[in-house]
């Protein structure tokens, strides 16, 4: 709570300051949660359904604990081109979870992504701020093995 | 004297192991006793040679790719940091064909230069559009862009002259420049390239925007599917205002502009530059009517100037060489150049920047060397997720904005994404709807309502029930859609979907109109 405050103090004066506020919170405690909502409503002289409705519109951000990393495939259609759906599916049976799911031992959360930007080596990955080219199931296991490390 | 060696920091570079290489290299030179300088540069943008490695020689860069961290030794062995020959060994990067047969104008820096460093961006003509519009009045800043034929390079092409004159000729005693880089569509990744590797000739793009409209505050829009880039421009934004290229009095003018990045959330609909406006003021992103544009009453109810990322970009080398310098290349009324981006199924997937009128087919095939698959390309989407597929009929289509209006496509933000033999275009088709429920803002019934029966009647065409009754459906929902819809998430969803279903009417299960 304390860094919640610290947050609003530091950003409720920007123009249109309830997206930094939200990334701030959402950067420092994996999501926003829902108990905050009316601190960051009342700093801000909104209503509690005007911030909900903001964060509820967003893909990004989210209103529970993710797991420790956040692994997001990109589902668009360059990486469509070259075998992104089967990667998909190997890469749900290897975490042995669906999208917006995460898994049992907290590690790892699933989400799907509308392209990385990483579309000249697809099929692409990101987890957390890594993106990854080329993926394939194998690279995949690499990756999971980096990332535990 | 220490060698210097270019490993990029391009997050697709990075991607496929570019940081490890430069770790590799400087503990191998430490290893070995041998003093190099590791300069973390943009990407050349050849994406099947990436992570390359270029080494400055008293003869030019010489390229070295794709150099993994098991050949960093090796490399060092042949005496790479004098050019050594070596079967990564590329020759000089400048006379690889892929990049000597481009003509780069925006992208003339990306790859060559420190991204962050303003003495570099300046040693290698940057600022010299700045220079010159300060002592141009505002009225032949405008002027400049409106010759050269620049238009919005985001999607929709419409002028950037006649945008910012609009802009400069509202009064109003606080005005905006926002830069759109929320690249949400697929198979497009020039946007990125610039912010990383060359940012600040976007940022001069925007002060000379500031400039020319009256407009003393800047926002970069950016999507938070890039992370990277952030990075790079918050330290280029740091480093330009250090050097008074950014904020008050800038180089003594008596000017001001001030920059921001501000991050999305995650929105494909917050790229449409209202529902951008609406979330940068902190709001949902639904889209607004227009009336008012933009540039009379845009953020916060002020007059904005929106412009696309490689707009903006394009604006330095225009104000540095004049209007009729950059219209002089092109075709039609599609002036100057286009950053394409080659992606999907291609063997050579990269950046490539061209005049307007080459054909897509030398595209895909002079520059992209065919399918990676080696098998025949059967579509090619080109203009985000909605544009149109084309066959291999439409494939002379020289690259032009009318010529591609003319078949019933859009170039967009020129990103052209192929497939091979093996996709099944129903699939493509009910994946565009698919899309569209995803990231419908919700404000109007046709896209909201149209996508989600749209995607259900796709569903039941992809399992061959009922076309009798589902094709016409799926036809006059489109109609709908086309008609209907408040912007081009909906209004656009139709070219992907109904494209498909006319050039390749037996993935429909139906025969040929
Ligand atoms: C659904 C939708 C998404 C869009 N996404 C983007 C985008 O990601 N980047 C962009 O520059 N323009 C995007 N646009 C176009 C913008 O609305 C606008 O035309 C553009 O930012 C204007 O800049 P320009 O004239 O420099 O192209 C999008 C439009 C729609 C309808
Ligand atoms: S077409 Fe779709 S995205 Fe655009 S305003 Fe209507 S509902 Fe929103
Ligand atoms: S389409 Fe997957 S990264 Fe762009």
């Amino acid at each position: 709570m304390q860094t919640v405050q610290t947050i609003i103090t530091d950003l409720k004066d920007k123009p249109g300051a309830l997206l930094p506020i939200l990334h701030a919170v959402q950067n420092s405690l994996g999501y926003v949660p829902p108990e905050i909502v009316p601190t960051i409503a009342k700093a801000l002289n909104l209503s509690r359904a005007e911030v909900h409705g903001v964060i509820s519109f967003y893909h990004y951000f989210r209103d529970h604990a993710p797991g420790k990393k956040t692994v997001r495939i990109c589902r668009a259609e360059s990486c469509l081109a070259m075998g992104g759906k089967a990667l998909e599916s190997q890469i749900k049976t290897k975490l042995g979870i669906d999208y917006h799911e995460t898994t049992e031992d907290g590690n790892y959360s699933l989400e799907a992504v509308y392209c990385l930007g990483n579309c000249a080596c697809s099929p692409a990955i990101q987890i957390d701020n890594d993106v990854y080219g080329r993926v394939t199931a194998e690279s995949f296991n690499e990756i999971l093995t980096e990332q535990s490390a | 004297m220490s060698i210097t060696v270019y490993v990029p920091c391009d997050s697709s570079a990075v991607s496929l192991g570019a940081n490890r290489v430069a770790n590799a290299i400087t503990q191998e030179a430490e290893k070995r006793g041998v003093e190099i300088n590791v300069v973390r540069n943009g990407s050349r943008g050849m994406y099947w040679l990436e992570p390359m490695v270029e080494v400055a020689t008293d003869n030019g860069r010489i390229a070295y790719g794709a150099v993994k961290t098991g050949d960093v030794a090796s490399l060092f062995d042949a005496n790479f940091l004098n050019g050594g020959t070596h079967a990564l060994n590329l020759g000089l990067t400048e006379e690889i064909p892929y990049l000597k047969k481009q003509q780069r104008l925006t992208f003339a820096r990306v790859g060559i230069t420190d991204p962050v460093s303003v003495e570099d961006y300046v040693a290698h003509d940057g600022y010299r559009g700045l220079k010159n519009a300060l002592s141009y009045s505002q009225a032949e800043i405008v002027k400049h862009v409106s010759d050269s034929g620049l238009r919005g390079r985001g999607g929709a092409a419409f002028p950037t002259g006649i945008k910012w004159n609009t802009v400069l000729n509202t009064p109003s005693e606080q005005k905006y420049i926002i830069c759109n880089a929320d690249e949400g569509d697929s198979g497009t990744f020039s946007d990125r390239m610039i912010m990383e590797g060359d940012p600040l000739v976007l940022i001069e793009g925007m002060t000379i925007a500031g400039l020319a409209v009256g407009a003393t505050q800047g926002y970069i829009y950016l999507r938070i599917e890039y992370p990277h880039a952030l990075e790079i421009l918050n330290a280029a934004i740091a480093n330009a205002t250090a050097a008074n290229y950014l904020g008050e009095n800038i180089q003594g003018s008596g000017k001001t502009f001030h920059l921001e990045v501000r991050q999305g959330a995650g929105a494909y609909v917050c790229g449409e530059e209202t529902a951008l406006m609406e979330s940068l003021e902190g709001k949902r992103g639904l889209v607004r009517f227009k009336p008012p544009l933009p540039a009379i009453s845009g953020l916060f109810g002020k007059p904005t100037v929106v412009n696309n990322v490689i707009s903006l970009a394009s604006v330095p080398v225009i104000l540095d060489k004049g209007g009729e310098f950059y219209r002089d290349f092109g075709m039609g009324r599609s002036r100057g150049t286009l950053p394409l981006q080659l992606a999907g199924n291609l063997k050579h997937a990269g950046l490539v920047e061209l005049a307007f009128g080459a054909t897509l087919r030398e595209v895909l095939y002079d520059f992209g060397g065919g399918s990676a698959t080696g098998k025949p390309i059967r579509a090619v989407q080109v203009g985000g997720p909605l544009g149109s597929y084309l066959p291999e009929s439409q494939f002379d289509t020289p690259l032009d904005y009318e010529a591609f209006a003319a078949i019933w496509a859009v170039l967009g933000h020129g990103g052209i994404v192929a497939f091979d033999e093996t996709v099944d275009m129903a699939q493509m088709a009910k994946y565009s709807m698919e899309f569209c429920v995803e990231e419908s803002c919700g404000k109007c019934t046709p896209c909201r309502i149209g996508s989600t029966r749209g995607y259900e009647v796709m569903d039941e065409i992809v399992n061959k029930r009922d076309l009798d009754k589902n094709i016409p459906l799926l036809r006059s929902l489109c109609d709908t859609m086309l008609n209907g819809s408040l912007c081009a998430m909906g209004g656009m969803t139709p070219y992907p979907v109904l494209s498909a279903l006319n050039h390749f009417p037996e993935d429909f299960g139906i025969k040929a109109a």
